[in-house]
């Protein structure tokens, strides 16, 4: 069963990159755009293997929705990379507070994105 | 990719407009930080975006405006009128820069440099601290970012098919000893250890030793601890970086150690990985992302993950189910077994074509059935073999085809923990809840129209059903209430009950209520059941004011008659002070029944054969009068009610001497039995379910109607309510057994 990510972005075209890159290496891509809507898909019945989540977020931002995941006894153990363009380590050291795995630096290319959800993927 | 770069485009003009209209409106007072904030993210989007095209002028001018807006959006900078005015400009600026990157044209870069020298002149003494303008920054910027992921080299260490064709020729071998110990922070990230390893393994040939003397037994064993250490071997040409960056998104989570061993054993290791190296293009390379995810899956599917030296250490020496154990065992325990299953997504309505197409199919091979009898042909006819053998497959498919719709009730109950928290805030009460049975399967249209009364008992549960704390303590309960939600199957019916450890429906209140709204006589007598059912009349509402929880929506006359909608019924059992349950009983499916079908005064109709236990024929001696006009049955050693169905249902004025028909015996869903007389019994059938609401109206002890073989219509008993409306005794499921002085005949 090919394995599904969530894609949390307010981006249309964030989304649609993360959408082609994840299709084309063979998972299946749930979208959400922002945090409050990325918590509603985890509601749902369909649990993704792995999230993907932007930080700066309209209505709940990245650090919110990764608390939100992680309160959550069904997610807690749902791998997060955090898709950040800062380069500086102080928004990646609040997402992993947050509870974020890893992260994935913008601009990223389809290799590096796949290479670093297998990485976090069971 | 094009596709994409236009979304990307289009984007940004929308972007743009917010940009502008949100500058404006601060421009014109207003100091909601969310404008700030939405203002920030347009330009971080279209740098985002930018980014990923290499669009650099783009980004540059994007970077130095989005570190502005951040001072302006941490109150560094003060929103005042200048600075506004210099960020209408940049917004401008922004505007034709996408204008130009869409035209692939370039900006004169002098007209970027002013502005964004301006833009950091705004932050004053923040300039100082944030980078100097101009190319370099933004090349710096573009490159920096990128810092962590280099190409890797993948190695696969079962890749004698030399995959990836261009083998690197590895100059010189190290051996690496890595101590590698995670803290529990380490697991509360989602990071799992086997997956750390799994990425080293890709690096060389990697020995595995499992280090868990620290882990305790069971019953101190904390599950959220972190008691597992490693120490691996890793034999690579790889740097300490390398390996290191394995580590990446676990540091701070962990002690390491890396230390080069000097000597190194070079025997034991004759294998030289072949290492494929991957295409880090920014372009999209589709072939080598293809290449990739096969290689991927080949060795994953191999179980190759590990090596069988390494699993042989892991596995034996972890006997308790450690939380840090679990995660290797896990994916060792996937790749073995792993017959991993695929699935599609249908439209839903396909299925349900199929479904009725399977429903004619059945009528249509009990018509062939029919016709072959009708013909005179002999069971044992070839004809009539090869129907015998349609009528398997027919079910088969029929099995199958209902399967396809069977979902397991968990999507109703995830969606009922987050109600719970809304509804215990909203009350100030504390409610656990607590579910069983999440796996149950039913019919995809059953689960659909079971949220909204699930969803409503449950709010009357926690509102009405469930105390306050204080009182809760005072009555000698824990505080916290609890909220279970059960599902099971039987007898062919899924069940769901819903129970609280509430006060129990305070049947006096309930009465009281009841007479107050004129809905039945202050001097009726009820029994405890009636009183309790009281609650599902329509106009009913026992909370004094109608709370904001409960009073949303719909009554528990509406959850009534949506559940028997759908074939089900509702039942109410409460004790005072201890809490009450209410319990559902549905059909699995809305669509077949296996019916029994039997004959009553000419008539046809079918029982369901899940309700009857067995047929009997009554005799002068086991029939008893009851009554001016009831009847009881001697079944073994009790008494049932005897119910003439052709009198029940008015075929005919007067009942049928029992002894000359056939008795079914048959069970509702809270264990109540009766005795439905019948002319005859013609056989056993499945039926289609034809709703007899939907073409007619609903019909009080018919629950729905069918084709048979010939044609002709037949009704489907209700065999629940026929009980309900024949019962002698107003208390639930009368156990004849209980009444000496019948039972004294009986034997």
């Amino acid at each position: 069963m090919s394995r599904t990510v969530l894609t949390v972005d307010d981006s249309r075209t964030m989304r649609d990159m993360l959408h082609m890159a994840l299709t084309d290496a063979g998972f299946r891509v749930l979208q959400a755009v922002d945090g409050v809507h990325g918590l509603e898909m985890l509601e749902a019945d369909d649990a993704p293997d792995v999230i993907i989540t932007d930080i700066n977020m309209p209505r709940l931002d990245g650090f919110g929705f990764i608390e939100g995941v992680r309160q959550d006894a069904r997610h807690r153990a749902t791998p997060i990379l955090v898709l950040t363009t800062e380069s500086d380590s102080a928004k990646k050291n609040r997402a992993r507070e947050a509870g974020a795995t890893g992260w994935i630096v913008k601009p990223f290319n389809p290799e590096k994105l796949v290479e670093a959800v297998r990485r976090v993927a069971a | 990719m094009e596709a994409i770069k236009a979304t990307f485009f289009q984007e940004c003009e929308e972007l743009l407009a917010d940009l502008e209209a949100g500058l404006l409106a601060l421009e014109g007072g207003d100091t909601d930080p969310e404008t700030v904030n939405a203002v920030f993210r347009a330009v971080h989007s279209v740098k985002g975006g930018a980014g990923a095209f290499g669009l650099e002028q783009l980004v540059r001018f994007a970077h130095v405006f989005e570190t502005t807006l951040d001072h302006l959006r941490s109150h560094e900078l003060e929103q005042t009128a200048h600075v506004l005015k210099v960020m209408l400009r940049a917004a401008d600026l922004l505007a034709d820069l996408v204008r130009a990157a869409q035209s692939g044209a370039h900006l004169d870069e002098a007209r970027c440099q002013a502005l964004a020298e301006e833009l950091v002149a705004l932050s004053g003494d923040h300039a100082a601290e944030s980078e100097p303008m101009g190319a370099a920054s933004g090349a710096d910027y573009l490159l920096g970012d990128d810092f962590d992921f280099k190409p890797l080299q993948v190695a696969f260490t079962d890749s004698g098919d030399g995959a990836g064709g261009a083998v690197m020729d590895e100059p010189g071998l190290t051996d690496w000893v890595i101590r590698f110990r995670p803290l529990a922070t380490l697991y509360l990230k989602a990071n799992d250890p086997a997956l750390v390893l799994r990425e080293l393994e890709r690096l060389g040939a990697l020995e595995v030793g499992l280090e868990q003397s620290e882990l305790p037994l069971l019953d101190d064993l904390d599950p959220e601890g972190a008691y597992l250490a490693w120490t691996l071997r890793l034999r690579t040409s790889a740097s300490e970086a390398d390996i290191r960056e394995a580590f990446e998104f676990v540091d701070g989570d962990c002690d390491l150690e890396v230390t080069a061993v000097a000597d190194p054993f070079a025997a034991q290791f004759e294998e030289e990985p072949a290492a494929s190296p991957v295409s880090s293009d920014v372009e999209l390379d589709v072939m080598a992302l293809i290449q990739r995810a096969q290689a991927e899956v080949a060795s994953s599917d191999g179980g190759d993950i590990f090596e069988p030296a390494a699993l042989a250490e892991i596995a034996p020496d972890s006997p308790t189910p450690s939380p840090a154990a679990a995660p290797a065992a896990k994916t060792a325990d996937a790749a073995a077994v792993a017959p991993v299953t695929t699935t599609i997504r249908v439209d839903l309505d396909r299925v349900d074509r199929l479904i009725n197409l399977v429903g004619e199919l059945v009528i249509n091979q009990a018509m062939l059935s029919q016709r072959v009898i009708e013909a005179g042909l002999v069971r044992s006819s070839n004809v009539a073999l090869g129907l015998d053998d349609l009528e398997q497959l027919t079910r088969e498919i029929q099995d199958s085809v209902m399967a396809i719709r069977a979902q397991p009730v968990k999507s109703v109950f995830q969606r009922m923990p987050r109600l719970i928290r809304e509804i215990a805030a909203a009350t100030g009460k504390q409610v656990r809840l607590v579910t069983e049975g999440e796996g149950t399967e039913v019919d995809k249209t059953v689960i659909e129209r079971l949220t909204d009364p699930i969803t409503h008992m449950i709010r009357n549960a926690i509102d009405h059903g469930l105390e306050k704390p204080a009182d809760r303590v005072a009555a000698g309960k824990p505080a916290e209430g609890m909220v279970k939600l059960s599902a099971f199957h039987r007898s062919g019916r899924i069940v769901i009950e819903i129970t609280d450890d509430g006060a129990g429906i305070d049947r006096k209140r309930v009465r009281d209520k009841a007479i107050e709204k004129g809905l039945i006589a202050a001097e009726a007598v009820l029994t405890d059941e009636e009183t309790d059912n009281l609650l599902f009349m329509p106009g009913f509402s026992t909370a004094s004011a109608i709370s904001d929880i409960s009073g949303r929506g719909v009554g528990m006359d509406v959850v009534k008659r949506s559940v028997q909608g759908l074939g089900g019924r509702i039942t109410i059992a409460s004790r005072p002070g201890e809490g009450s349950t209410f319990t559902l009983s549905l059909p699995l499916t809305l669509a077949v029944l296996d019916g029994m079908v039997v004959t009553v005064d000419g008539h046809t109709l079918v029982a369901p054969l899940t309700a009857v236990i067995e047929t009997l024929q009554p005799k002068p001696d086991t029939v008893r009068s009851l009554g001016p006009s009831g009847m009881v049955v001697a079944v073994r050693d009790a008494f049932v009610p005897l119910i003439d169905i052709g009198a029940n249902l008015g075929f005919r004025s007067t009942p049928i001497d029992p002894c000359s028909g056939v008795a079914l015996l048959v069970e509702n869903d809270v264990g109540g039995h009766a005795a439905l007389l019948v002319d005859a019994i013609q056989g056993q059938r499945q039926v289609v379910i034809k709703s007899l609401e939907s073409n007619y109206q609903q019909v009080d002890g018919i629950a729905a109607a069918t084709i048979l073989g010939d044609g002709r219509v037949a009704l489907i008993l209700d065999v629940d309510a026929i009980i309900a409306n024949r019962r002698p005794e107003p208390t639930p499921a009368p156990a004849p057994e209980h009444n000496p002085p019948l039972l004294a005949t009986a034997s």
